[in-house]
């Protein structure tokens, strides 16, 4: 065992965090698990399985459409969580956070409903070459629709954004802006107030993909200026399928619907739809209630904490990492850049991800191996697939530790 | 020996490993025995493409009985695909296509063969039954003096 730092962030206790959650608590082929996968998702906090259950056990019923006792505190509760997220982004009302099914989903919503308001043929939109295939194809999609292109802001072989071709890329052309505040293939923190800035010169929106930001910092979207941020519940500790599109009320009113139905609706006749009002035009059909609910119950937990204590803990955790990956033999770091957030990705020597994800599985310990759904950035580097261990607030320097102790292990049987 | 008999045989190899790791221990020294397939076959023809990682396979017939050989990118699954053509290799295509493959499941293997598992192992599996169907149909044709 190598030995811990004593610099540990004195608001974090990590073993207290850890008693929270349940599935720490297991074994995975005899042995305690070290769960190193949480930019794919995180494991849920004890307050949050019991939200789950109490809203089911208590006040399931469908929102904003009964005058029944239920659905009105099924509407409450869902509408104060909306309220409490509006509170962790800052943003100025509750009516500028849309419910989603997760980061996909906003963005796919933006994408359909910003190309068919504002898209002409010969439009661009700019996406970055570190984004998500999530961030990368409904723009395709809809850039074929609407006769538009995609272009692509590049990056160095430090895994870093090249700003000065981003500017060159700025033009007149280009309608919104669409890039990724946290790489999860490769850590890197992008600098997404620049980004923000030089497109607000020229009067272009900007969407952040925080899928793999809110977990790990700070995010107020007044301070950003960002006009549109979406992430996912299950990736800050809440439920799957739930998760968040912020949007500035200007353009959310602007934009036309995305899906039609239920609750999106003011009046319908057979001849014309009168739509419903921020936040409910975009929120067509019974949404995921208990998982908006769940989701409040997983943000509560982290404001708690704090996120300024979670983002110094899992700095140390990432340097300490990065210390000890550079013991290790014929090991690369795959992006290295200046600002990284949550994860690491690597290769050694020419060992095949996949082998070293295997061996590491058997000795319990749980990363994620692959292109991890970002395969233009795989490509860029000329790999199959990278090695990568992420973060969250309940991992510990013994976690690493024995990260660090299987790589070794494995590697030295694939030699 | 048959392909029941080549499976009893790896089922009792691996019955003395304690733990995860000496399996893998010896399934990435079975990788290292495994034939490998000629260079000029590695096309993508050949291919059995995974998510994660890559097998090629291929395939003669010797006196009424197949022979494979094979490569992968990856060790393990190049262990894995060795231990496949352990029992597949040297059989006739009638045997093959008639056999029931149980020793991966014997052996604790059996995640190998989900879909989602996207080594290429069930693709192989596949393949390998679809190379002795094909060559059992044909040589049928042949007894019946039609042309395939
Ligand atoms: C940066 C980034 N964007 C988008 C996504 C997609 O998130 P989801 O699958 O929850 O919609 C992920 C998840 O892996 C991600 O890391």
């Amino acid at each position: 065992m190598q030995h811990v730092p004593d610099t540990t962030v004195p608001a974090i206790d990590v073993e207290k965090i850890r008693k929270d959650f349940p599935l720490l608590q297991e074994k995975v082929y005899g042995q305690p698990l070290v769960y190193l996968d949480n930019a794919a998702t995180t494991q849920k906090p004890q307050v949050v399985l019991d939200t789950l259950i109490e809203y089911y056990t208590r006040i399931n019923s469908n929102v904003h459409r009964g005058v029944h006792h239920l659905s009105q505190e099924a509407t409450n509760a869902y509408e104060n969580s909306r309220k409490t997220i509006a509170g962790f982004l800052n943003a100025r009302k509750p009516e500028e956070i849309i419910f989603t099914k997760g980061t996909t989903d906003g963005i796919n919503l933006i994408a359909y409903a910003f190309g068919r308001g504002e898209i002409k043929p010969g439009d661009v939109v700019l996406a970055s070459a570190m984004e998500h295939h999530s961030n990368i194809v409904p723009w395709q999609m809809m850039c074929e629709d609407r006769g538009a292109t995609l272009q692509i802001i590049p990056m160095d072989d430090k895994g870093e954004l090249m700003m000065d071709q981003f500017s060159a890329l700025l033009t007149d052309k280009v309608k919104i802006v669409a890039v990724t505040y946290v790489s999860n293939a490769l850590g890197t923190v992008n600098p997404v107030r620049d980004i923000i800035a030089q497109a607000h010169a020229r009067n272009i929106p900007v969407l952040l993909d925080a899928a793999q930001a809110v977990q790990h910092m700070p995010v107020d979207v007044q301070e950003l200026d960002v006009d549109f941020l979406v992430f996912s519940g299950h990736k800050i500790y809440g439920p799957t399928g739930s998760g968040v599109l912020y949007g500035k009320e200007e353009w959310l009113d602007r934009l036309p619907p995305y899906q039609g139905g239920g609750d999106m609706i003011k009046t319908v006749t057979f001849a014309k739809t009168i739509y419903n009002v921020l936040p409910y035009k975009f929120e067509a059909g019974t949404p995921d209630i208990s998982g908006a609910i769940g989701l409040e119950a997983a943000i509560k937990y982290v404001q708690q904490i704090g996120v300024e204590n979670i983002q110094a803990w899992e700095e140390q955790l990432v340097e300490y990492a990065m210390q000890q990956f550079q013991q290790i033999d014929g090991l690369r770091f795959i992006g290295n850049p200046r600002n990284r957030s949550g994860a690491i990705s690597f290769l050694i020597q020419d060992i095949h991800p996949y082998d070293l994800g295997e061996l590491l599985d058997k000795q319990g310990i749980a990363i994620r191996t692959g292109h991890h759904c970002a395969e233009p950035v795989m490509d860029f580097f000329c790999i199959p697939g990278t090695v990568r261990a992420s973060f969250a607030v309940y991992t510990t320097f013994e976690d690493i530790d024995r990260l660090v102790a299987g790589i070794k292990k494995a590697a030295a049987m694939l030699r | 020996m048959t392909i029941k008999e080549k499976q009893d045989e790896l089922i009792s190899d691996f019955s003395f490993m304690e733990n995860w790791m000496d399996k893998y221990e010896h399934i990435i020294q079975l990788g290292k025995e495994l034939p490998l397939i000629d260079e000029k076959y590695k096309t993508p023809d050949h291919l059995i493409k995974g998510c994660q990682s890559q097998v090629w396979l291929h395939t003669d017939m010797q006196d009424g009985k197949l022979i494979f050989t094979a490569d992968s990118d990856a060790v393990i699954t190049k262990g894995l695909v060795s231990l496949m053509i352990t029992v597949f290799s040297g059989q006739t295509p009638k045997d093959i296509a008639a056999a029931e493959i149980y020793f991966i499941d014997a052996i604790g293997l059996s995640n190998h063969l989900s879909p989602t598992r996207s080594n290429g192992l069930l693709s192989m599996l596949k393949q390998i039954k679809l190379y002795a169907i094909a060559y059992e149909a044909k040589s049928q044709s042949q007894k019946n003096g039609t042309e395939l």
